[in-house]
């Protein structure tokens, strides 16, 4: 199993940071993840070899964290927020948009492996709601059609 | 990348350097930067704690505790190390200011984190910041380089003879890891349930250490303390509400945005000067006054001073300064709903009260909604909700509770509307709208 020269120093440096191995253990999952695309069961056992811990304790902590998948998602995850303040805005609208053009519910994925879709709870854009998170990036003060432009960009990205 | 407000009435001070380039370090040495924690070397412990005590600084994270009293509690003589740790895990419904502070002023919570490690003689700090922020977390791990890079951290800094290690930290979405038993939990590579306490995180911490864990808000407000003096601090604000507070306003609001206010001012001024008034010229119907966990105010409750104790008087708190504004269009049934899905999904399974009672009040609230409640639900909803306060291990089950026990005393009749199998009065006004 091969990470990439820059996950490998990360970890490295990041060990170095704290007084047990384990500690360093979630930002690190988050970052094999984005690798690999998801916490496959090699990367499990990895992961579990270099900060000392069983494969059992490290699914216990991947079970936890919402971010955290077994399963590989679409190239671009496509979440969008329907709490509180995005609710308020037309988040759950937006939402339904997203199931309609993508044609896919909550966790699903678009067969072409391009997008998948997720309901996601309050990601800290409350004051430019309603918001969405594709991946990292945050796109805000969304309508229906800002949401069409975002989506065809990324599919253009992605298919070049 | 989040756009800035302004308004008149603004006072920057954790702001201050915002739009201003100051993630640039040069650019932050500029604008003050790095002289408040040379000012701070210069002191003795016990008189930055004093001072920090004094100028009336109290928790950004919600519970508005004051912060040199919290650090008053570290122990001066500890077997273990000591640490820092500053909670960058922002994810309360309603809450998006700090993201702005590591987006425009990493620095600045870098100082602060240093500023705590002087006053309780601690020579390590963890910065911990939410998952979703990547982009912040770049951010942030670059500021840490560079800081290192001027000498600024590590061995001898400043040529005071002190050392001190700041490290950025990620976590992979939980809200439950906001809650500072929780966070520890997370940063040593554990699934985040809180811890019991006694023992307080002041005495035995991270890895069993005596740890302070501030908020990043209150951590970026350190410095300017340090500078601005505690008199010129906690005048900003009522009695022992000293400063400003970054306000998330939000929701049916015409300027929505985050604004640097003095501590105690006015929530009705905030709303309709500051925010502009309601979106489409409509009327207000409720305010929640600082993120979900916060009950609700009704609409003539607002002639309220935004601190924490006035809060507290009127019934609510002051949370974590998210303002989010209700219009008469909003269904509370629907609002209450949505609150209790977040804390439900959220909780982290760990005590009994708050993992059952929130997916309880989840199910019944969701019948409810569909038009398949039941007269007494309504007394169930408040009675389960009643049942969780002060009965859980943390914070979490009290911040599902008290919003709900709100929404049903306050807003009964809307409940009442949704009796006897009539749909959502208010989806039904819409469909009328927009038939």
């Amino acid at each position: 199993m091969k990470f990439s020269a820059e996950f490998e120093s990360r970890l490295a440096e990041m060990l170095t940071h704290y007084p047990t191995k384990r500690s360093a253990l979630v930002p690190t999952l988050l970052y094999a993840q984005d690798e690999v695309g998801a916490l496959t069961d090699e990367v499990i056992a990895e992961i579990a070899g270099r900060v000392d811990l069983t494969v059992l304790e490290v699914r216990n902590v991947i079970s936890y964290y919402s971010l955290l998948t077994t399963k590989p998602r679409g190239r671009y995850n496509v979440q969008v927020c329907t709490n509180i303040a995005c609710m308020l805005r037309g988040g759950e609208e937006l939402l339904d948009h997203c199931k309609k053009k993508l044609g896919v519910g909550h966790k699903g994925t678009t067969p072409d492996g391009m997008f998948s879709l997720e309901e996601v709870e309050c990601i800290g854009a409350c004051s430019w709601a309603p918001a969405v998170q594709v991946n990292y990036d945050f796109h805000e003060n969304l309508t229906a059609e800002k949401m069409d432009k975002v989506l065809d960009d990324y599919k253009k990205k992605g298919t070049q | 990348m989040a756009s800035l407000v302004s308004h008149p009435d603004e006072v920057r001070v954790v702001s201050r350097r915002f739009g201003q380039g100051a993630t640039d370090i040069d650019r932050y040495v500029a604008l003050d930067g790095y002289k408040a924690v040379q000012k701070a070397l210069a002191m003795k412990p016990d008189d930055i704690i004093t001072l920090v005590k004094d100028s009336g600084l109290r928790g950004r994270g919600g519970a508005g505790f004051n912060t040199g009293l919290k650090w008053s509690f570290v122990p001066k003589q500890a077997p273990k190390p000591k640490y820092i740790l500053c909670n960058g895990d922002e994810s309360e419904p309603g809450t998006c200011k700090d993201r702005l502070i590591f987006e425009h002023d990493p620095h600045s919570v870098i100082e602060g984190v240093m500023i705590a490690g002087l006053a309780v003689g601690s020579h390590t700090g963890y910065i911990y910041i939410r998952g979703e922020y990547r982009y912040l977390s770049v951010i942030m791990q670059k500021a840490i380089r560079d800081a290192y890079a001027k000498g600024f951290l590590g061995k001898n800094i400043f040529g005071s003879g002190y050392d001190f290690d700041v490290y950025w930290h990620g976590g992979a979405g939980a809200y439950e890891v906001g809650e500072e038993s929780a966070l520890m939990e997370s940063l040593e590579g554990k699934r985040g349930i809180p811890r019991i306490r006694p023992p307080f995180p002041a005495v035995v911490g991270l890895w069993g250490g005596p740890t302070v864990i501030n908020n990043a808000e209150t951590l970026a407000s350190v410095p300017h303390i340090i500078l601005g003096g505690a008199e010129w601090f906690a005048k900003m604000g009522p009695p022992k509400n000293g400063g400003t507070r970054l306000f998330c306003l939000s929701g049916h609001v015409a300027k929505p945005g985050v604004y640097e206010l003095p501590m105690g001012y006015n929530l009705k001024k905030m709303i309709y000067d500051v925010g502009g008034g309601i979106t489409n010229g409509r009327s207000l119907k409720a305010v929640v006054p600082g993120g979900s966990s916060c009950p609700v105010l009704k609409a003539d409750e607002i002639d309220v001073s935004m601190d924490f104790d006035s809060l507290m008087k009127a019934g609510s708190m002051l949370g974590s300064g998210g303002v989010v504004v209700l219009d008469d269009t909003t269904c509370i049934v629907k609002f209450a709903l949505r609150t209790i899905k977040f804390y439900q999904h959220e909780s982290c399974g760990w005590c009994i009260p708050c993992r059952e009672g929130t997916d309880w009040l989840k199910k019944t609230l969701t019948r409810f909604h569909h038009g398949a409640g039941v007269k007494k639900d309504i007394d169930n909803i408040q009675y389960l909700a009643e049942n969780m306060l002060g009965r859980t291990f943390c914070p979490l089950g009290d911040a599902a509770a008290m919003p709900t026990i709100a929404f049903v005393k306050k807003f009964r009749q809307e409940f009442e509307d949704h009796l006897d199998g009539r749909a959502c009065p208010f989806e039904k006004a819409a469909e009328l709208a927009t038939a």
